[in-house]
């Protein structure tokens, strides 16, 4: 199966997802939240998931943009204005999941107007909004000068790439080194704000004292990591398709594909920290979530899903002779990629899972009691539609934008 | 030339400058991390300088477990399907000789230092200067029920705009609004209280002006009212004299997950 077929299946999938998701949409929209899943006990459910999945997506893949445009390593130049752009579409897909998650959609701008500092909730949204910023304008400097040369080609991308270049025709060499400064620096910051932001999203958990699963300091740490090794490897398969496939980015996909294995090899160890500790301590409140995991009804999510597929099968791959065929590394990438959002699952549901107080679930007679969660239909078909608009937003700025550098060698500034 | 009157600040002057702004800046954000870390209303001895403290003594022996209190709630605030301020659990003991399950009405506990209020990231819900009532501003809620996952007594609840069959839309009696917070809401499509999260309120709309409640004239909470066994006190633990300032004095109270330093305002006698 060659990159051009697999881009075919690419578009399909996305087509299909983005369709059938409409439907969620209509059912939130007209029926609110009466056909969602989630209750008391377990108020929060797969948007939350989703919402956290792709927040971690993106901050990983903007950190590994950073190793060229901080650290200047070139072996990742071929594929940094990609991280960048994916960084910018998973984080405008973690939005899109967590928006209908709300009670009132309507009211997202109280974040702004009436933010609580104590709030992780509303300090990390504060941040979205500033690294969004942040993302569109490294974005523009990282093509600036492509899109200006872009602009003479004809049809639809030539249009395109006039109009987002911003009324700038500047492509002498000078302007090239003035874009690298505001880059780097635009990219420092920018690493600053993925760890504040995304160890944000592991306080947000972190600090709910009454979720002992939750309750560890271990977590803005083991999100970071999470965002990293998912990040890494989501990169790792993007690179082996597009920006020209792993034909051209072969050298690329295997460095990375090292990088993610050492990444996920210190992750185990942070999840063997949690669990040792956890067991051996022994405290009963601490170990119900990680009891509920291996082997209550969702045990299949950690043993087959997370464990497995997303991280047993891809070890091999990237450990095994297998490390040295790009297209065996694009598919251990893409096993981790997807397996960790077992990860995620198994980090929001089992820690809500567990009644508060015993008895609870059963005191009054309501499905919204319940103290186990699945996802209902169209909970499901909206997280669809939001995984098929990540997939074509991707798709039509792959296509149109210049994400692959024409220049190689990226000097230093 | 001296940059003040020549209106032309040099680098020197600029860098004052910024130490100068940066440094009023950093104490007021250490000023004010530091005011919002301790509870405004609480002195520097611990105490707490509120007009009212009210808040339950609940008798689990008293409790037979008839759900009077759900009820009564339940008709007084008029919360749909899957809300319910206050619930009652059971649990048995099958090792008990005398085979009696332990039953325990459960309302907000109004806490002292409430997680829940800590994590909302519109202030939304936030514990009253006065009388120490946690709240939910209903029209300042986006529904986001972080602070149901902050709550570690299950006490709150989201109200995803189910109706009892009774009262579905279009009959008359959906039409009948609840008196929750004296605003008086119809249940209305899209409509807060619909998307928000919900809690008990100590029936705080049956305050008079000053905030009192009077137990003569029935403005009590409702779940206190009725209770069957005499099992629920509610009252001002502000007042030495109060009902419930009297049964800690006299008898052994306990509160839940003292460990995780919420102090709860809802006390139990076992």
């Amino acid at each position: 199966m060659g990159p051009q077929m697999l881009r075919r299946l690419f578009w399909m999938l996305g087509g299909l997802l983005f369709t059938a998701g409409l439907f969620g949409w209509y059912d939130r929209l007209v029926f609110g939240h009466l056909h969602a899943n989630y209750g008391t006990v377990v108020p929060w459910g797969l948007g939350v998931t989703f919402y956290v999945y792709f927040i971690g997506l993106s901050a990983g893949a903007f950190l590994v943009s950073s190793l060229v445009y901080v650290f200047e390593m070139k072996q990742f130049e071929r594929i940094g204005r990609l991280a960048v752009f994916t960084a910018l579409v998973t984080l405008v897909i973690a939005l899109l999941s967590i928006w209908p998650d709300i009670g009132h959609m309507d009211r997202v701008w109280h974040i702004f107007a009436y933010p609580n500092i104590k709030s992780p909730m509303a300090v990390i949204t504060w941040l979205y909004a500033a690294y969004f910023v942040l993302l569109l304008c490294e974005l523009w400097f990282l093509l600036r000068r492509d899109l200006i040369t872009g602009a003479s080609a004809p049809g639809l991308q030539g249009t395109l790439c006039g109009l987002l270049a911003l009324g700038s025709r500047d492509v002498s060499g000078d302007s090239a080194l003035r874009d690298r400064r505001v880059v780097k620096a635009l990219a420092t910051v920018g690493i600053v704000m993925a760890i504040m932001f995304h160890g944000g999203v592991g306080t947000l958990f972190g600090v709910v004292a009454a979720r002992p699963h939750w309750h560890s300091a271990l977590y803005p740490l083991h999100f970071l990591l999470v965002a990293l090794v998912s990040g890494g490897a989501l990169l790792v398969f993007a690179s082996s398709i597009f920006a020209e496939g792993w034909k051209r980015n072969g050298e690329t996909v295997r460095a990375l594909g090292r990088i993610v294995l050492g990444l996920l090899l210190l992750d185990l160890l942070f999840q063997l920290s949690e669990w040792l500790i956890a067991f051996r301590g022994g405290i009963p409140s601490h170990t119900a979530s990680l009891s509920l995991i291996l082997g209550g009804p969702f045990w299949w999510i950690f043993w087959i899903w997370q464990g497995l597929l997303g991280t047993g099968v891809p070890l091999l791959l990237l450990v095994l002779p297998t490390r040295h065929d790009p297209r065996w590394v694009a598919l251990a990438g893409l096993l981790i990629a997807t397996g960790y959002f077992g990860l995620r699952l198994n980090i929001v549901i089992p820690g809500l899972a567990i009644e508060e107080i015993a008895g609870l679930s059963e005191a009054i007679a309501s499905s919204r009691m319940a103290p186990s969660y699945f996802p209902s239909v169209s909970e499901s078909l909206l997280g669809a539609w939001v995984v098929g608009f990540g997939l074509l937003l991707f798709g039509i700025g792959e296509r149109l934008l210049p994400l692959v550098p024409k220049e190689e060698g990226y000097g230093r500034v | 030339m001296n940059p003040e009157t020549s209106g032309v600040t040099d680098r020197r002057g600029l860098l004052q400058r910024l130490l100068q702004v940066g440094a009023t800046a950093l104490a007021g954000a250490i000023g004010a991390i530091l005011a919002l870390s301790n509870n405004s209303v609480r002195a520097a001895d611990g105490t707490v300088r509120r007009k009212y403290r009210y808040g339950m003594v609940i008798d689990t022996r008293r409790c037979v477990g008839c759900r009077a209190c759900v009820v009564a709630c339940k008709a007084e605030n008029k919360t749909p399907p899957g809300v319910a301020y206050t619930v009652v659990v059971e649990q048995a003991f099958g090792t008990r000789a005398d085979d009696k399950p332990l039953f325990m009405t459960k309302p907000c506990f109004h806490c002292e230092s409430p997680p829940c209020v800590d994590v909302c990231p519109v202030s939304a819900t936030f514990k009253r200067e006065q009388d120490g009532i946690v709240v939910v501003d209903y029209n300042r809620c986006i529904g986001c029920r972080y602070c149901i996952t902050a709550c570690p007594y299950g006490a709150r609840f989201f109200d995803f705009g189910e109706h009892y069959p009774a009262v579905a839309e279009g009959t008359p009696y959906a039409q009948v609004p609840s008196p929750e917070y004296g605003q008086f809401r119809k249940r209305e499509p899209d409509e807060s209280p619909i998307g928000n999260v919900r809690k008990c309120t100590f029936c705080l709309h049956l305050q008079d002006s000053e905030g009192r409640y009077d137990k003569a004239a029935g403005r009590w909470p409702a779940c206190v009212k009725t209770c069957t066994g005499h099992a629920m006190f509610f009252g001002d633990f502000n007042d030495p004299e109060s009902e419930v300032s009297r049964l800690l004095r006299e008898r052994q109270a306990v509160r839940l997950k003292e460990e995780l330093g919420t102090e709860p305002n809802v006390y139990y006698l076992l």
